[in-house]
């Protein structure tokens, strides 16, 4: 969802400390004697001992970014304390260095540096935003660290230093379409946006396809919005005038609260106006209320409510660990992703190093995922399925599509640029 | 030297000993990168002494000055990354990634001089200044001051981020302007890179330090003390008052831009959160801390107040901006002149009976300060 500022949302737990360093001491000596010995898998000085690794969690907890990236900070900690009570990475626990980029760009960079440098640090999982990501981007690129990105974002990148655990915009975008499409007989489009790279990337593709991959369709407006815009009644206006089978919104943070609920003052029942958006998770809602926006469609690749083991057990532990009603949100959910892959990657390469790790990453797959399965491509980025889900007046989705395959992730797509 | 006594020449020296050789021997490269991006707050901190300690013109858009010279700095760079080669996989090679990305087909046209090193190098105060040269003739003139100036210089401040952000295809949005990679041809991302750019900054730094010095202890200093204490009677005394302020506002915009140029040489990046509202009061609080009326205080205090924030940061990731904040408190309430404040009171005198020799000016000069009149202090 790149850059955004979100509405304050109603949950959020305290942050619990991190118990990797005391399961350590209770890990039966058996399991580490087993462990490789710490030069062979790890030959570029990293912080690893022969029995911890560290790793850096690097997202806002302080200003307007935390609110959206505590999710993320939660499932990697999950994850992590997971992984260290089955034996941690090869035979080591492992120990998380949090920095706070404080939704501060340069700030990111000044901390991703320091996790590299000072900490080095065998993986960095973090950022958020597009914006903190360009920014941290040079850094892990030249001190070759290796970064595990969870947000669904606008493509155009690939690196060597990064893996993107969440859906880049090809990805996200065309399989949505070509089910409303096909399944609602839509041939209208009305594309709405915040006025950002995310938002404007994801509308050229959109358009792009309409026009030129789905029969007969047709865009019949495209409109963007200032971060924080809450005047939307001339739009809505709009709208109801040029009455397209589909708003298109790519609307972001605090902007959709006002979005939605000047949609139902205004009459339009989004159980009759087909609206399908790509921009509210479960924690947006949260900020939206369930009743503002039940009846519209989101097309991205987790649910909460996704019904398969994986995702039972995922969404158990993490009430267990941060109190019951959570609210998981797709982002959330591809943060879990980032230390799993990371460790899966590492075994699979036999070593820590960064090089041996980014070329191992591809093939890598994870079947515990709560989204189901995914595997790592080439590029990077992650082989995934796509979902629409409707939104619920309770808050959550209701899953009513989802592709049969894995949708191959495309950063760079041909003809959509 | 006539513009520097004894004890100015003593902790001028002081400083530069620090900044150019106990920190470079102390610190590891990172840190000291560190250090030199908070020693471009430096820059803006001296600007605002003369403009704010000095003249009593506060200005809360100090950031949209620092940030233009960032831009100045960052559009060379981007340009110069931006070779056809590196961008052949974007719709137009040639043009910086972000405007690809929006459609832009070709160079906008107030990019073009920025291919030229010279021109850029001479934009990045000249920019910044010729903005403050408007919006001061614009107010000054009018005799706008005081708590309406601080205002007009925060909606600058506002209005310039909104520009910024709104107009992304020319200037790269909220992401700002990023993967700035080569000077000339010279990689800026290397660790030895990053070490002579500290020290470019640093003498820099020292060289501005200087002027500001100059400024205050000519005539004109004296005069822009006198229109903060009592404007009327310089007015009436025959002097143009509005034509100094403009001066020394376009004075300190333009240290800022450099300051901006500088942080965007050592840091690799520019974007929009060092223009806005909190960034400029963040500046001001730089030079609240280490004190108003002190040049030196003013440096001190940039790197003590980021010094802080970076140490608190790290070593408590979710309380560090209430930390910093209740340090800022404490310091205003305990030490309402700041650094330099305290020096004052305690140091000074104590060093006066130590080392009487330090308070006799060179014998070639008369006494540049009359008895009574306001006294213009580094210390």
């Amino acid at each position: 969802m790149a850059d955004d500022t979100r509405y304050p949302l109603h949950r959020r737990r305290l942050m619990q400390g991190m118990a990797g360093a005391s399961a350590a001491a209770l890990l039966p000596w058996s399991a580490r004697a087993q462990a490789p010995a710490t030069a062979a898998i790890n030959t570029t000085g990293l912080a690893v001992t022969d029995s911890t690794v560290t790793v850096g969690i690097l997202h806002s907890i302080t200003g307007t970014m935390a609110i959206s990236e505590t999710g993320s900070v939660e499932a990697e900690k999950l994850a992590i304390s997971e992984i260290n009570a089955q034996g941690g990475v090869l035979g080591r626990q492992i120990k998380s260095i949090q920095e706070d980029g404080a939704s501060d760009w340069p700030n990111f960079a000044e901390k991703a540096k320091k996790l590299l440098v000072g900490d080095k640090c065998a993986a960095v999982f973090g950022c958020w935003t597009s914006a903190s990501r360009k920014a941290v981007l040079p850094v892990f690129e030249q001190y070759n660290g290796m970064l595990y990105y969870p947000t669904f974002y606008e493509g155009l990148e690939q690196s060597k230093n990064v893996i993107y655990t969440g859906q880049e915009a090809t990805q996200q975008i065309l399989a949505g379409l070509d089910w409303v499409n096909k399944t609602r007989g839509s041939k209208t489009f009305y594309l709405l946006g915040s006025d950002y790279i995310w938002p404007r990337t994801s509308n050229k593709i959109a358009r792009k396809h309409i026009e030129g991959h789905l029969a007969g369709c047709k865009v019949v407006g495209e409109d963007y919005f200032p971060l924080g815009h809450t005047q939307f009644n001339s739009v809505i206006n709009k709208i109801k005038l040029s009455k397209p089978d589909v708003i298109y919104a790519i609307i972001v943070g605090g902007s959709n609260v006002a979005f939605y609920k000047q949609l139902k003052a205004a009459g339009v029942d989004l159980n009759k106006q087909t609206l399908l958006t790509i921009s509210v998770t479960e924690d947006e809602i949260g900020g939206i209320g369930g009743d503002n926006i039940a009846g519209a469609f989101a097309c991205m690749k987790y649910f909460q409510s996704l019904d398969n083991p994986n995702n039972k057990a995922f969404v158990a532990d993490f009430d267990k660990m941060y109190g019951d009603k959570s609210v998981i949100g797709d982002v959330t959910q591809a943060a879990y992703l980032g230390p799993w892959l990371w460790k899966l990657t590492a075994e699979k390469a036999g070593s820590f190093d960064v090089d041996k790790i980014a070329a191992a990453s591809p093939g890598v797959e994870f079947k515990g995922a709560p989204e189901g399965y995914v595997r790592i491509h080439e590029n990077h980025h992650l082989w995934s399925k796509t979902r629409v889900g409707k939104a619920l007046a309770n808050g959550q989705y209701e899953l009513v599509y989802e592709t049969a395959e894995l949708v191959q992730p495309d950063p760079f797509p041909k003809g959509y640029q | 030297m006539g513009f520097l006594n004894r004890k100015d020449i003593l902790f001028i020296g002081l400083l530069a000993t620090l900044v150019l050789v106990v920190l470079p021997l102390g610190l590891e490269p990172f840190r000291l990168n560190l250090v030199g991006k908070y020693l471009t707050y430096g820059f803006v901190a001296l600007g605002l002494v003369l403009c704010w300690g000095d003249a009593g013109i506060l200005s809360l858009g100090q950031g949209v000055f620092f940030g233009l010279g960032g831009y100045c700095m960052a559009m060379f760079l981007k340009l110069e990354a931006s070779t056809p080669e590196a961008t052949k996989i974007q719709s137009t090679p040639g043009i910086p990634d972000f405007m690809d990305w929006n459609q832009i087909t070709e160079l906008p046209l107030f990019w073009r001089p920025f291919h030229s090193l010279g021109l850029t190098l001479v934009a990045i105060p000249l920019v910044p200044a010729l903005l403050a040269l408007l919006v001061g003739f614009a107010m000054f003139k009018r005799r706008v001051g005081g708590t309406y100036f601080a205002i007009i210089t925060q909606a600058m401040a506002a209005i310039l981020t909104i520009l910024i952000i709104g107009q992304q295809g020319y200037t790269g949005g909220v992401n700002g302007i990023t993967d700035l990679r080569t000077l000339n041809g010279w990689d800026i991302r290397t660790d030895h890179a990053r070490t002579v750019l500290y020290f470019v900054n640093g003498g820099l730094l020292v060289a501005c330090l200087l002027l500001g010095q100059y400024v205050r202890r000519s005539k004109l200093g004296r005069i822009l003390v006198a229109m903060r204490d009592k404007e009327d009677r310089v007015r009436f005394s025959g002097y143009a008052v509005a034509d100094f302020k403009i001066f020394v506002f376009c004075f300190a915009a333009a240290l800022a831009g450099i300051g901006g140029a500088m942080f965007t040489l050592q840091v690799g990046f520019m974007s929009p959160s060092f223009v806005g509202i909190v960034p400029s009061i963040e500046m001001v609080i730089f030079c609240a801390v280490g004190g108003r009326t002190s040049l030196l205080g003013a440096v001190y205090g940039a790197l003590a107040v980021n010094w802080a924030r970076t140490a608190l940061s790290e070593a408590f990731p979710e309380l560090w901006l209430l930390a910093l904040g209740s340090l800022f408190i404490l310091v205003v309430v305990a030490f309402p002149d700041g650094l330099a404040g305290v020096y004052r009171k305690t140091f000074d005198p104590a060093l006066d009976r130590l080392l009487p020799w330090l308070r006799r000016r060179p014998a070639a000069h008369p006494p540049a300060v009359l008895p009574g009149a306001p006294v213009a202090s580094v210390e």
